[in-house]
């Protein structure tokens, strides 16, 4: 640290200069923060400022740059300086626009400014300016697993983008499950009729495709390496593995039928009239156009439809979702008999008919339209009724119970992802690994597949990708679509949630792009999201680190393997850099260039904790910065007010807090400490997925701590928070302050 | 009908199809998506044997003499907030009116049902004159049950008859003659023509 | 401003010792001070209004407007058809339409037509009298005639059924149309524009075969103004007027309320705020006698 030296420039502008003594603040930066240069401006943003901070780092040798301004989040473009590293003292969003303007309220909140400055300066200190890792391998080629409409679609989007893609598909033809179908469900408009089935189009565009390289029976005997230098060992029924390298995969393995034999009720297994939809569809395609006729060879006069099959029911074994085509599908299949002979009756059974898509609800009119008749009821049974099949039902809207007579039976059954090996159900890295003493191991999960792997993934965490509900694989769905938690390796289609084909090609488009991102910023070795461009990456200090394993477990992405000596190896391009590791480390060996357990203990160790009898309490308040920290932001843009006692500190997420911060806080004579991180569980908005939920659990712990401290439960509380949260973020801090007026000041001060 | 029988008939499509031939705006019904919307907003809802929602269902489950033997379309106001709110923009009131009249001229329409017997004693009283003699129509109304009937709802009136009366919304005079059109028997002749190119377009049925 | 003239279609409830003869006296009182010239459609019949289905049938039905609209074009070329009633505006506006979005219709009627020597071509406006003061005239012009301003009077706006849907005045909502409240606010008076059964049906001709289920939908019409301190309401449908004004003794008998809630047109508070005289305004035509209005006309 010999050639650190610190500029830290305090801005006046945007009233900072009328509500703050910054006199002080440039004394404070530099008597208390020993900052090297110390400077304030009228109007930091403007030309003029930034040209003097530019000045500074250019011929007096700054390389630790604080401005203490406005928030991280505000004039980021023009407060971005090349080669050194910067932070920022949030005045103006932190303090002034959540403080009165009044004469009381005056000290308190120059207090708050004088620690912030302290603050930045202080982590600036520790900080150094990231560089690209060295690990940085450009690879172009993207690999694209399942031949289906959504891997088709995948593959040539990405290959139209210019980037050379191979399909490892394991059938013996590319076309997928849509592939079985006579017709599809219209995609254009006036979404009136069935439409040709996409996919003959599809593999005549995907065959002429010079860029593409299809590899048929063929499955991934193994998958190595990280983003930009994946290498994938291909299978072949016949022949050779070969192995290839990507730079990103696209996994578009599709789904298969519920096994419609599973429901004895609806007479499958033991009526050949009583048909899946994808057999119905088979059944026309070898039709194509003739009246279809029932297994004894009669004319098709009645069909009914029956909607949900062993889907959207709470029964064991059966679906809890909505398959999402099955309504649509069932309408083109009516349409199949109708368009052929109007006298043919067709009945559609449903509990809720659901069109999605721009054309849905245009499609369901042309089926009414066309004389389908649209009943809504619960089937209960389909029995043999002379050579025909009699349809129990409940018609809810007549309120009876009531039979139908029908020569056929079509079951809307749902869809199944292909989304390989359940890892986590296997491996439950249940919360008993936290007993794991400092120096203890947890082994890798020793699985036993009851599936067949798809990627077969040689990730310390095992072969699949993680799923998150129902089978489905985890892909960010609220807020970053296609996402997996494995960077750079993205899924689409079906196997990531119920979707038709129309759907599934849109699905594909987007995943195909997101391959191409991942490619790019590897290739710079920088992460591709949702830290986009960041080049800070995560190292651990060899000699101190106890092998204990819980930073390969806990990371949400996979990124950490071990190494042959048994200590963990960061694969850097597989980081998301949410920083979940340096949380988990209980030796603290691990870190960022720019973000590691002393740029955030030292700010807290460095803020001034008033004795007891000045009656100012002190609340460090860990925010994540993707949803907390912001939220806290705009409750200043909005004039929402808050304790002057509280000390926010940003972290990435909060799967990198590590206790440590909680223990040294308490120990330094903080009052109370709040955490804030996004919401968790199946409908989590962690950036990080995990990050949340494990900060949860490890705060959950945190009791022993504070008992061993004699310090009451109530200093230490844990949120979720989202980025509409102004008004109750702010109510949070104001609570924490009020208990501890409740349960008084700590005895912690010195 | 044996329930079998009944069986093999129900959720076919005939009764829908003579629906759509011979009943006003008939073509609308299979359009209905079972929201229940009209059910909802009619004034009258909860007096309807069957709502529109059911009649609707009905007419597909196959059901004609439930349908046509009902009152339920008979509750209708003519408020017309059905058809405001259907999200389909099916023409619900004019269906009910058309689903009336088609069960009217088949004779299936409840004899007793009391907007039967006031509507079509309105029509009797304007096609005379070419218009409606409300006094005719009130003093026709009051024996539509009967007279002894007819003189209690007479004499229930009274208070009300009196009160049109003394504000001149009410001229016993018109009971003798009245208003009407000059050219009544054009009139009578264009309605003639009416029904009978109506009449002739209906699609026999087997019932 | 020149003189407007339309071709009027006054409808039974007009007619002189009908139940709705105040509102067509009303009407003439504000269409002088408007300088609206009403041209009766000669020999105009009966719309067999939205009772007439069970005799009448669809032909029949819409060949009673089609004679009247046919008689309007011979007569009256030029002018759009205006009615006051909504009932007869609401027949004659739905047979323009339907026969001009049908060609087998238009042919079947004209054949119909045919019998009694006219032709429809239905190519006219068909219009009601409310449509006419917003639209040709606004708001502001039927203000600037205000001579006596209904100052201290709330009136709940009740809009009703066939004035509403399922056409309904051009730029008002189904389920919230305002023009009734803007109007009485145009005169002086106060609105009450979160009037809660402004569309609530009054029963119509309901009213005569089913009076008890008729009688409770106008009796929720009648507490709603009153819960909002209304002392009358106002109305542009002669049904509507009739069924809320005239069976309140009969409410009141069977529910021991006190209804006492005078009903009037908006034409009539028109003509009153014009300057008219009670009996102009129709006002002696109201069993339930408006007495603000009333005073207001005497000064």
């Amino acid at each position: 640290m010999s050639d650190v030296k610190i500029g830290a420039y305090i801005c006046q502008g945007c009233g900072l200069g009328d509500r703050l003594d910054t006199a002080q603040l440039a004394q404070v930066a530099q008597r208390d923060a020993k900052a090297n240069v110390v400077k304030e401006h009228e109007f930091l943003c403007s030309e003029a400022g930034i040209k003097m901070i530019q000045e500074d780092i250019d011929n007096e040798g700054v390389n630790r740059v604080a401005i203490c301004a406005c928030s991280r989040r505000a004039k980021t473009e023009a407060f971005t300086f090349e080669g050194v590293a910067v932070t920022r003292a949030n005045l103006r969003e932190g303090v002034i626009w959540v403080r009165p303007d009044t004469d009381e309220a005056r000290e308190t909140t120059q207090d708050m400014a004088d620690d912030y400055v302290r603050m930045a300066v202080t982590e600036v200190k520790y900080q150094s300016p990231p560089t690209p890792n060295q690990e940085t391998s450009y690879t172009r080629d993207i690999l694209v697993v399942g031949g289906g409409v959504s891997g088709m679609t995948a593959a040539l989007e990405a290959s139209r983008a210019g980037y050379p893609v191979t399909i490892v598909e394991k059938t013996g033809a590319l076309g997928g499950h849509a592939a079985h179908a006579w017709k599809g469900i219209p995609m254009h408009a006036p979404y009136a009729d069935p439409e040709d089935n996409i996919v003959d189009e599809l593999i005549a565009k995907v065959e002429a495709d010079s860029n593409i390289t299809v590899f048929l029976n063929s499955t991934l005997s193994r998958t190595d390496g990280a983003p930009g230098r994946f290498v994938a060992h291909i299978a072949q029924e016949s022949g050779p593995v070969t192995d290839r390298k990507f730079g990103a995969i696209i996994q578009a393995s599709g789904y298969r039928d519920f096994d419609a034999n599973e429901l004895p009720e609806f007479g499958y297994a033991s009526n050949a009239n009583v048909v899946t939809q994808t057999e119905l569809d088979a059944m026309a395609k070898e039709a194509n156009g003739a009246p279809l006729k029932t297994k004894d060879g009669k004319e098709v006069k009645n069909v009914v439809f029956i909607q949900c099959v062993g889907q959207r029911s709470d029964k064991e074994g059966h679906l809890p979702y909505c398959s999402g085509h099955c309504c649509l599908t069932s309408i083109k299949q009516a349409m199949y008999f109708k368009d052929a002979n109007p006298d043919i009756d067709t009945n559609v059974i449903y509990t809720d008919l659901r069109t999605p898509g721009a054309g849905g609800e245009d499609f369901y009119r042309s089926g009414q339209r066309k004389g389908v008749t649209f009943t809504k009821g619960v089937v209960s049974e389909v029995v043999a009724e002379g050579d025909r099949l009699a349809v129990k039902f409940k018609d809810l809207i007549l309120d009876e119970d009531t039979v139908e007579i029908a020569d056929l039976v079509v079951l809307a059954t749902g869809m199944v992802p292909n989304s390989g090996v359940d890892i986590e159900a296997i491996a439950k890295p249940a919360d008993d690994e936290e007993e794991v003493d400092a120096d203890g191991e947890v082994e890798p999960p020793q699985v036993e597949l009851p599936v067949e792997s798809i990627l077969n993934l040689s990730y310390r965490q095992g072969p699949d990708l993680p799923h998150l509900k129902y089978g489905f694989n985890d892909s960010h769905f609220i807020c970053f679509p296609y996402e997996t938690r494995r960077t750079g390796i993205y899924t689409t289609g079906p196997v990531r949630r119920p979707m038709d084909a129309q759907q599934a090609m849109e699905d594909a488009t987007g995943a195909a792009l997101k391959a191409i991102q991942a490619v790019e910023n590897a290739g710079k070795g920088r992460a591709a999201h949702p830290r986009s461009g960041d080049l800070s990456f995560p190292s651990f200090r060899r000699e101190g680190c106890t092998q204990c394993k819980r930073c390969t477990v806990e990371c949400p992405f996979g990124a950490i393997d071990e190494d042959e000596e048994r200590y963990p190896q960061f694969n850097e391009a597989r980081c998301r850099r949410c920083g979940t590791c340096m949380g988990a480390c209980p030796v603290r060996v691990i870190s960022f260039e720019n973000y590691s357990v002393d740029t955030v203990g030292q700010q807290l160790k460095n803020i001034d904790i008033p004795d007891e009898f000045e009656e100012k309490p002190r609340i460090l308040v860990l925010a994540c910065e993707n949803d907390a920290y912001p939220a806290l932001d705009m409750a200043g843009m909005n004039g929402v007010e808050y304790s002057a006692f509280a000390r926010i500190i940003p972290v990435r997420c909060l799967g990198s807090v590590n206790l440590i911060w909680i223990t040294d806080a308490m120990n330094s004579g903080y009052d109370g400490v709040i955490l804030m991180g996004c919401q968790k569980g199946e409908n989590y908005q962690c950036h990080f997925v995990k990050g949340s939920e494990i900060a949860h659990i490890r705060m959950s712990k945190v009791d022993d701590t504070l008992q061993s401290l004699s310090l009451e439960p109530e200093r230490v509380a844990t949120y979720e928070i989202a980025i509409t949260d102004i008004e109750r973020a702010p109510k949070l801090i104001n609570d924490m302050a009020e208990t501890i007026e409740k349960i008084g000041m700590s005895p912690f001060k010195f | 009908m044996s329930a079998n029988v009944q069986a093999i008939e129900s959720y076919r499509n005939s009764f829908l199809k003579e629906v759509e031939a011979n009943v006003e705006e008939g073509d609308w019904v299979k359009m209905c998506m079972q929201c229940g919307v009209c059910s909802g907003s009619c004034p009258l809802g909860p007096y309807w044997e069957h709502p529109p929602q059911e009649i609707f269902m009905l007419i597909r489950a196959g059901k004609r003499e439930e349908v046509l033997k009902s009152s339920s379309m008979w509750m209708c106001t003519s408020c017309y907030n059905c058809i405001a709110r259907c999200p389909r923009e099916l023409p619900i009131t004019h269906i009910m009116h058309g689903l009336a009249t088609y069960a009217e001229r088949l004779g299936m329409a409840p004899k007793n049902q009391p907007t039967r017997k006031f509507a079509l004693k309105f029509w009797d009283n304007l096609t005379k004159k070419g218009r409606v003699n409300e006094l005719k129509l009130g003093v026709s109304l009051y024996f539509m049950n009967g007279f002894v009937e007819g003189i209690k709802t007479a004499l229930k009136a009274m208070p009300l008859g009196m009160n049109m009366y003394k504000t001149k919304r009410l001229n016993p005079m018109e009971y003798f003659g009245g208003h009407g059109v000059k050219d009544t028997s054009g009139l009578k002749a264009i309605l003639k023509k009416a029904e009978e190119i109506e009449l002739a377009k209906l699609k026999k049925t087997d019932a | 401003m020149a003189k407007k003239e339309y071709s009027f279609y006054p409808g039974c409830s007009s007619q002189k010792g009908a139940s709705g003869s105040n509102y067509q006296v009303s009407v003439d009182a504000m269409c002088e001070t408007l300088d609206i010239q009403l041209n009766h459609i000669p020999d105009w019949n009966c719309c067999a209004a939205s009772i007439g289905y069970a005799g009448g049938g669809e032909l029949p039905r819409l060949a009673l407007s089609a004679r009247n609209m046919a008689l309007s074009e011979q007569a009256h070329p030029d002018q759009d058809i205006v009615a006051t009633c909504a009932a007869c505006w609401l027949a004659t506006r739905e047979t323009k339409e339907r026969l001009n979005d049908d060609e087998e219709l238009m042919k079947e009627t004209n054949e119909a037509l045919a019998a009694a020597g006219l032709e429809v071509k239905a190519n006219k406006k068909v219009r009601h009298m409310v449509e006419v003061l917003i639209e040709d005239l606004g708001y502001e012009e039927l203000g600037k005639h205000v001579k006596k301003p209904l100052e201290g009077i709330k009136i709940a706006g009740y809009v009703g059924c066939q004035t509403n849907r399922p056409f309904g005045i051009h730029g008002e909502s189904f389920e919230n149309p305002v023009y009734l409240d803007k109007l009485t606010e145009t005169m002086g008076a106060e609105s009450l524009p979160n009037y809660e059964k402004k569309v609530q049906c009054c029963g119509g001709a309901l009213a005569f075969s089913e009076p008890e289920k008729s009688q409770d939908l106008v009796k929720g019409i009648i507490e709603a103004a009153y819960d909002g301190g209304a002392d009358m309401i106002v109305t542009p449908c002669p049904v509507c007027q009739m069924n809320v004004e005239v069976y309140q003794d009969q409410i009141n008998a069977r529910h021991g309320t006190k209804f006492k809630m005078p009903v009037v047109y908006y034409s009539q508070l028109m003509a009153v705020a014009y300057g008219s005289s009670a009996k102009e305004a129709g006002l002696d035509g109201n069993i339930i006698k408006a007495k603000q209005l009333e005073d207001i006309a005497g000064k």
